[in-house]
């Protein structure tokens, strides 16, 4: 299993059970471990109680958005002639971003209880944890789980006498960073193409064909049975005020002590950086910080310093806490380079829907290629902010500004890297070192 | 919907106060009031997409540009569509539209249609920022049809819309994803649909183009007729584009008529009959057992003299007329053999019961439905017939009903049909008891709806045309009926009195002899057929007879005559035709051929040249008569004359019946087939051969 | 066309866990299980796909060349996936994505001649914290560097 160890620092909600010694996930060891109670308090408790105690919480969705998840479950109409779905985001796929699994691959059926209350809420019968395809051992182990639920009564018809009925399902994506973005990830799991949906209407109203869909990610549903066992209020009082909780954090790039820790929102950076993650190898300098996936705006050393990891925080410095994955680029990172590789990506992952994201993503990937090559001329760079800014706001999903946000702020950050680039091009590109594509 | 259960809002868009129904898309509502919010992927009618980004506009409190064509508009909304961040926005959606697009204007069958080179005339940069290799992929047949260049498209899907809303075929998808996603047809490397190309003619740009039409013409060089088409019977509007005496293509790209934009593969691109190699362009007359070209004066004075001495006799002459020949000629054509010839022996190839429809209906109004009616009955009952084969319109008109108005649609045929994709209820009837119990059994749904419209094809018939009216009678709702009929004027050739027992407008006449009759006479003296080919299945028993035959081409029924003369089609001919739904709507000729002339004008030569008194023969002269003269065909003349579609009342009162249901039998055309229309049709051929047709004759 | 018993299996379940009417939601995953099995989408599969979700062919069409796991041609036995984004490129996936490609000979979704192996540079794996990671088929391999990749290169080879 995959775990690093626990830091002392580390306020353990999520993962209490994944640190306790032996513990293996089993059903068993969760029973154990007292899983599975909170959704037997739940069945004590009104919908609407249930809602509450989320919105008390102050928890919001741990996707990247972070949408407060009780208003989400709210707009779930009570009545409705078609079903209702419960639907998981694991598809994990924000450059950065590997704290779902961890959750998964630990601790499954804390998961399963996590729908199952969801469930309970909405009157939900049926739902799927959509998992990125990449993920193939974690939809075996869900699986496994899955069937360890069926077979104790977590799962399947009249659960534990209470009369309710919920079936649950692993569904296995093919690789399509979009369809991290729920509606397209509601189209995937139709089997289309996984192109986002027009919205109004949200997938609360309809999602899943067409029917009312509670749509979260993994940490969100895994942290509702704590919710439950300590209390909205208790559980909010975690974090700091508007974001309530611990969240999982990804500390990645260049640490000495890399890792996924589950943190209080609102913990410094600068701890963040040197304590839990160990400092900076070699005593470097941070030159670069991205708070939580790579569609974040990236922030200087100096600003990211004195920040706290948390909603607020993050957006008063121009960026977001995002989805958990924190990137570190010391002194020596070359941010063409990197402003390049997520372009890449970008251009990569864009579904090809709508026009900006498009053209856009893979003109700017063939810009900064030239750029970081040493073919390009200074009008280039401000065309890179340019056409990143003629993205921004205007693309048909988010995946355009996610492109954009992270280019604007490399180029208007580092300019002088860009700079320093085209400084001994001698003559405009030739035909030959212009890049093709595909 | 009605004006009163929809609430109005206020909103204002660049200043203006403007009144729109609440929930109208804030783009459509600015359209209505002259104010363009310009747009690649919105298309009325059609599902949204909100993917090409054109119409972004600023509305006041929202944080972000939003697409006019998704966001209903609400009360209070301050919208801008003129403010330097919208028009910015624009510039930056075609700047990256025109990065990978191949900027061949100067050979691109689009060039000066081209909404893209519209729009970046209207709204673009002067400039180009690109610098890279343009993506490039060569270009694909899929069809004889169907041409597709893909570095040319933009994405806007509305291609595959049209083919899976509009058409119900959905032989169009996406396939690859980011900016190598592409337009794919079905079967891999080639379509497999209705070849009706709408997907060419919604396309915004030229990355599908017609095999027709590439590289024919400039889009300005040629002139437009709009015309109505000649094949089937459903009478869409089409417009020719013509350029020296050549049809280079038909669309219905400006609206007009009943069809909108519709068309089906025959609209399209059936038209190239027009110039088959073997098409006739001098009269031919017989002479030691060979068909020779002669002068037309010769061929007239030959048949002129022949009819004369045969009519004076009193001898048999027999005259079969058309299901393509416009009103007027059909008009003229029983007036020359009963006034003229003396004979009552006239009949034409029936394609379905109209007559024992009329004779049923007799004595109700508004009963017969008309094209409007499918497209908003709310329940719609079709009955031995593959309507998307057959009627391709109407099966259109029904789709788009479903598609907006969530119509109910019952279908009984034979075998399966597009229909069924949405029907409510699909029966299949394998003769005709089964065929009876299979409507018979959908009596309980069929009364429970408000409305109805009942359409057969040539499987009802005779008495069974009576039942199926006191089937819809028994209901006490609505309900209208549509008599199915085959070509472009199968129902003026019925209301023009080409019966053996009726005159024009179904009055009694002297009976004569049914068309199998006149062939199996073997003491007939005289056939004269006019835009028929009654020999392709059958036999003439007279030896002797003299047989006169006005056609395009040398038909098996020609290749018998005495005397051919080289007819023109509908493209080259004014007039009026009746489409099945009993409307009228008027031709216009936009190509000739020399040497061919209008069948009225062979008529008219002939009567001259025998000295008959039959009247004016000018197209205008005999509408005037036939308005005056045959019961339902007192419409207004403006509608028609200004292009639109005249419903013909129907004839309210008790017909005689010639009892001979069996001379009621389709042509059994398919979508790709039409009479002798289609056999000369080079296109139409080729789509029969070609490895995706969906349909096979 | 016919698949092992497993992948029958696994076919029916996949088959059962939609509601009526909604079986096409399996196209993506029977495509992806069924390529684990015969090496690749081919037209045939497409076309099997197709039949048992009840969808048209091109239907399928249009989401396999959507997905980038689903390849239209076969991969290697091993087919090594080096992550080179953000997080794996700060500690050196680029350096190891060039030592696989000269190791193996082979560049971005090639195979090698003997059909071993085959190679890409793919997106984030999700496995960040870990980087620079890799997989060889569905396994994943973490904080690799070119000496632990020529170890495990040369194991696999020694399973054949």
């Amino acid at each position: 299993m995959l775990l690093n160890k626990r830091h002392p620092e580390e306020v353990l909600v999520l993962t209490k059970r994944i640190h306790e010694p032996g513990y293996d996930g089993s059903i068993d060891a969760y029973l154990k471990h007292g899983g599975y109670k909170q959704y037997l308090k739940a069945v004590e408790m009104t919908p609407e109680q249930v809602i509450d105690e989320v919105k008390v919480s102050n928890l919001r969705g741990r996707g990247g958005a972070g949408f407060p998840t009780g208003m989400k479950w709210g707009f779930v109409p009570r009545q409705s002639e078609k079903p209702k779905y419960i639907v998981v985001n694991a598809d994990e796929s924000e450059p950065g971003t590997c704290k779902d699994r961890v959750l998964m691959e630990n601790d499954p059926h804390l998961l399963i209880e996590g729908c199952l209350i969801a469930a309970r809420t909405i009157g939900a019968q049926l739902g799927y944890i959509y998992i990125r395809g990449e993920y193939r051992f974690l939809v075996e182990i869900t699986e496994r789980a899955i069937d360890e639920a069926y077979k104790a009564g977590w799962l399947g018809e009249n659960i534990q006498g209470t009369g309710q009925t919920f079936h649950l399902r692993a569904h296995t994506g093919a690789g399509a960073y979009e369809c991290g973005e729920e509606s397209a990830l509601l189209e995937s799991l139709e089997g289309k193409r996984g192109v986002p949906r027009i919205r109004p209407p949200f997938p609360a109203v309809s999602g899943l064909y067409q029917s009312p869909t509670i749509l979260n990610n993994v940490e969100t549903f895994a942290a509702v049975p704590s919710i439950l066992e300590m209390g909205g209020k208790a559980w909010a009082a975690l974090g700091i005020e508007k974001a309530g909780g611990t969240k999982l954090t990804c500390l990645t790039g260049h640490l000495n002590n890399p890792g996924v820790f589950e943190l209080p929102l609102g913990y410094p950076v600068e701890k963040m950086i040197n304590t839990v993650g160990g400092g900076i190898p070699k005593g470097r300098k941070l030159k670069a910080f991205i708070p939580g996936g790579s569609s974040c705006p990236v922030l200087t050393g100096d600003e990211a310093w004195p920040l706290t990891m948390d909603y607020d925080s993050m957006a008063k410095a121009g960026s977001m806490l995002g989805s958990g994955g924190v990137v570190v680029m010391d002194e020596t990172t070359d941010m063409v380079k990197a402003a390049l590789r997520i372009m890449h990506f970008y251009a990569h992952e864009s579904c090809g829907w709508c026009i900006p994201c498009r053209e856009g993503t893979t003109w700017l990937k063939k810009i900064l290629h030239r750029l970081d090559e040493g073919h390009a001329t200074a009008k280039d760079i401000d065309l890179v902010g340019d056409l990143a800014k003629n993205m921004l706001g205007r693309t048909f999903c988010p995946l355009g500004d996610a492109a954009a946000l992270p280019t604007i702020s490399i180029v208007h950050k580092f300019r002088h890297e860009f700079e320093a680039k085209i400084a001994h091009t001698a003559a405009p590109p030739t035909a030959e070192q212009l890049v093709a594509l595909n | 919907m009605v004006a009163s259960d929809v609430q109005t809002v206020t909103i204002n868009i660049n200043g203006r106060e403007i009144q729109a129904p609440s929930g109208q898309l804030l783009i459509d509502a600015a359209k209505q009031s002259g104010i363009e919010v310009p747009a690649f992927c919105y298309y009325e009618g059609m599902a949204l997409q909100a993917a090409c980004r054109m119409c972004l506009v600023k509305i006041e409190k929202m944080p972000k540009l939003q697409a006019a064509c998704t966001i209903p508009v609400a009360e209070g909304m301050i919208v801008h569509t003129e403010v330097p961040e919208v028009i910015e926005a624009r510039k930056s959606m075609l700047e990256f539209l025109l990065s990978n697009h191949p900027l061949d204007c100067p050979v691109c069958d689009k060039g000066g249609e081209c909404e893209l080179q519209d729009m970046t005339f209207r709204y673009g940069l002067g400039e180009s920022r690109f610098t890279e290799i343009k993506i490039h992929t060569p270009e694909k047949q899929w069809s004889p049809v169907v041409y597709f260049d893909s570095p040319r498209c933009i994405l806007c899907y509305r291609c595959v819309r049209v083919c899976g809303e509009g058409m119900g075929v959905h032989a169009l998808g996406v396939v690859n994803r980011g900016v190598v996603s592409e337009i794919a047809p079905n079967l891999n490397d080639h379509l497999n649909c209705d070849e009706c190309g709408a997907c060419i003619d919604i396309c915004p740009v030229g990355a599908l183009t017609s095999g027709p039409y590439r590289y024919k013409t400039r889009p300005w060089e040629m002139n437009h007729v709009g015309t109505v088409c000649t094949h089937c019977s459903n009478g869409c509007k089409t417009t020719l584009g013509v350029k020296n005496d050549e049809i280079i293509r038909g669309n219905n790209r400006d609206r007009s008529g009943l069809n909108d934009e519709f068309l089906c593969v025959k609209g399209r691109y059936g038209w190239d009959f027009h110039r088959h190699p073997e098409r006739l362009t001098s009269p031919l007359v017989r002479k030691d057992g060979k068909l020779v070209e002669v002068p037309w004066s010769e061929a007239l004075k030959t048949v002129a003299n022949r009819f004369s001495e045969i009519a004076a006799r009193g001898g048999t002459i027999g005259v079969a007329g058309s299901n393509h020949t416009t009103n007027e000629e059909n008009f003229f054509l029983q007036k020359f053999a009963r006034q003229g010839l003396k004979t009552p022996h006239i009949d034409h190839h029936r394609t379905g019961d109209v007559v024992a429809l009329l004779d049923a209906l007799s004595g109700s109004t508004g009963s017969l439905g008309t094209a409007e009616d499918f497209l908003n009955s709310k329940a719609i009952l079709v009955v031995g017939a593959d309507l998307s084969q057959q009627q391709p319109f109407l099966a259109n008109q029904i789709r788009t009903n479903v598609r907006h108005r969530q119509a109910h649609v019952y279908v009984v045929t034979p075998g399966p049909v597009r229909e069924d994709q949405t029907a409510k209820a699909s029966v299949r009837y394998t003769d005709a008891g089964t065929l009876d119990r299979a409507v018979a059994g959908l009596h309980d749904a069929l009364k429970a709806e408000p409305e109805l419209l009942i359409v057969f094809g040539d499987a009802i018939r005779g008495e069974q045309v009576k039942r199926l009216v006191e089937f819809g009678a028994s209901f006490g709702t609505a309900v209208k009926y549509v008599c199915l009929v085959d070509h472009a004027n199968s129902r003026g050739a019925s209301d023009m009195g080409l019966y053996p027992h009726l005159g024009p407008g179904y009055s009694s006449v002297d009976k004569g002899m049914a068309l199998p009759e006149m062939l199996g006479d073997a003491t007939l003296d005289a056939l004269w057929v006019v835009g028929s080919n009654p020999l392709k299945k059958a036999a003439l028993a007279s030896s002797t007879a003299f047989v006169v035959v006005q056609d395009l081409f040398l038909t098996e029924t020609a290749q018998r005559a005495d005397v051919v003369f080289p007819a023109a089609h509908a493209y080259e001919k004014s007039g009026t035709i009746t489409n099945v739904c009993g409307q009228v709507q008027r031709l216009k000729p936009g190509v000739r051929t020399m040497g061919a002339k209008p069948d009225l004008e062979i008529m008219g030569l002939l009567a001259k040249e025998m000295g008959l008194k039959l009247g004016i023969w000018t197209h205008d002269a005999l509408f005037e008569e036939i308005r005056r003269t045959v019961r339902g065909y007192n419409v207004p003349l403006p509608l028609i004359q200004t292009g639109g579609a005249a419903s013909t009342e129907p004839v309210n009162g008790r017909i005689a019946l010639d009892g001979r249901p069996e001379l009621v039998v389709s042509s059994g055309d398919t979508l790709y087939t039409s009479g002798t229309l289609g056999r000369y049709s080079k296109m139409l051929n080729s789509l029969i051969e070609s490895p995706g047709a969906l349909y096979k004759a | 066309m016919t698949f092992s018993p497993t992948l029958e299996e696994r076919f029916s379940k996949l088959l059962d866990s939609y509601p009526e009417g909604k079986t096409r939601s399996a196209v993506i995953p029977m495509l992806l299980y069924a390529q684990d099995e015969i090496g690749s989408v081919t037209p045939e599969l497409v076309q099997e796909v197709a039949r048992r979700c009840r969808v048209t062919p091109l239907q399928v069409e249009e989401v396999v060349g959507y997905y980038s796991m689903l390849h239209r041609k076969p991969m290697g036995r091993i087919h090594l996936q080096v992550c080179t984004n953000i997080s794996c490129m700060l500690v050196g996936a680029m350096e190891l994505y060039g030592h696989a490609s000269r190791k193996l000979g082979i560049g971005h979704k090639q195979v090698t001649a003997d059909g071993q192996f085959s190679l890409e540079e793919v997106e984030c794996m999700g496995a960040c914290s870990w980087a620079p990671a890799i997989q060889t088929n569905y396994d994943f391999h973490y904080n690799v560097t070119p000496e632990k990749l020529d170890q495990l290169l040369d194991s696999l080879k020694k399973i054949q």
